[in-house]
């Protein structure tokens, strides 16, 4: 039988409360909320729980939201797979853009391991226990987090660039 | 005269005589040089592919000289550059120019690797110049192989014309300290 999207959220809300919150279909991909100290319990539950069974990692990423209040700066989105009912599931977790760090998962899934350290590569969030947290596809020597928006993303070091003849100066004189 | 297709390299400006040929040391060895560029490719992308078509059979760049390809600087005279160099490789092919002996030259082949390229931004090195001196840019994204072709006989013109000295001179060791190359 089919892994059914209130059963999910049932158990969920059963065990974590208040933790687990905005529960809603996006597309064919249900949806969640969780809060941000409460990661690696939720994550474990549904790994280990013998009906919701997500059993893996399909991905983990940042999103910088620059508008947002400073306790919703930052975002880490968790997408889990469970193979044998082919069910999908998606978690988002905030952070505050002052402090953004979260435990790591890469103990549940070691997959993560690297997908943890690209997020911290171009976002900078700190994945507190992770075994080696350190840039994987920027050059180490880099002291900005790319993806952040307040970095731009051309490089400064471009000097045949006319701005003139890209329409980026207000009068085009 | 025995009628030849063959097309040889014309001997330098010398005094002919009977049994001798006196010319310039600096023409006999630019002669030699530039007829016998030895090219290491260090190919990351499409302009790579091109250089593939520019060495085989069609285009051939074995008839300038090139016919071995080094894959090991250390026997190499023509670093060809060929595609996106992102600023994680950068000191890479810094090292791979180091340990090139002299005289060495440098083609930076397509928009990339002369200037970055459409790749204006964080993570590629807005052209090789900023790591290591270059002799000859070929335009184009990617150049056809005739424009390879073109830029090689540049160089081998290049070559051809360079002072047995040079490589000695301050001004060439003022560059080589200017991207602190030693």
């Amino acid at each position: 039988m089919a892994l059914e999207t209130s059963v999910i959220q049932e158990k969920l809300t059963a065990t974590f409360g208040e933790s687990v919150f905005n529960f809603t279909q996006e597309k064919s991909i249900f949806s969640l909320e969780v809060a941000s100290d409460k990661i690696t319990a939720v994550l474990l539950f549904l790994k280990n729980d013998e009906t919701l069974r997500f059993n893996f990692l399909t991905d983990l990423c940042g999103i910088h939201y620059p508008d947002n209040d400073d306790n919703h700066q930052f975002t880490v989105v968790y997408h889990l797979h469970n193979w044998i009912d082919n069910v999908r599931l998606k978690i988002k977790t905030y952070l505050p853009g002052s402090n953004p760090e979260i435990k790591t998962v890469s103990n549940i899934f070691l997959c993560a391991n690297w997908m943890e350290r690209e997020t911290f590569d171009f976002y900078g969030i700190n994945f507190v226990g992770h075994p080696q947290l350190k840039r994987i596809l920027n050059m180490d020597e880099m002291i900005s987090f790319p993806m952040r928006k307040e970095f731009p993303m051309e490089d400064g070091g471009r000097t045949d660039k006319d701005d003139r003849f890209f329409g980026r100066t207000i009068d085009n004189c | 005269m025995i009628e030849s297709k063959t097309k040889m390299v014309d001997a330098p400006e010398g005094v002919v005589g009977e049994g001798f040929f006196a010319t310039k040391l600096n023409d006999v060895v630019g002669l030699a040089r530039a007829n016998s560029l030895w090219p290491l490719p260090f190919a990351t992308s499409c302009c790579g592919i091109e250089f593939m078509a520019t060495m085989a059979s069609h285009y051939d760049l074995a008839r300038f000289g090139s016919e071995r390809v080094s894959f090991s600087p250390r026997q190499a005279d023509m670093l060809m550059v060929m595609g996106t160099i992102s600023k994680k490789m950068a000191p890479i092919l810094r090292q791979v120019y180091e340990q090139m002996a002299e005289p060495r030259w440098v083609i930076a082949v397509g928009a990339c690797a002369s200037s970055g390229g459409i790749f204006d931004t964080y993570s590629v090195l807005q052209g090789i110049d900023k790591v290591i001196p270059v002799d000859v840019y070929v335009p184009g994204c990617p150049p056809r192989p005739e424009q390879i072709v073109d830029g090689v006989m540049k160089l081998q013109e290049l070559v051809r014309t360079e002072s047995v000295r040079r490589r000695s001179s301050p001004e060439y060791q003022e560059l080589l300290a200017s991207y602190n190359i030693k």
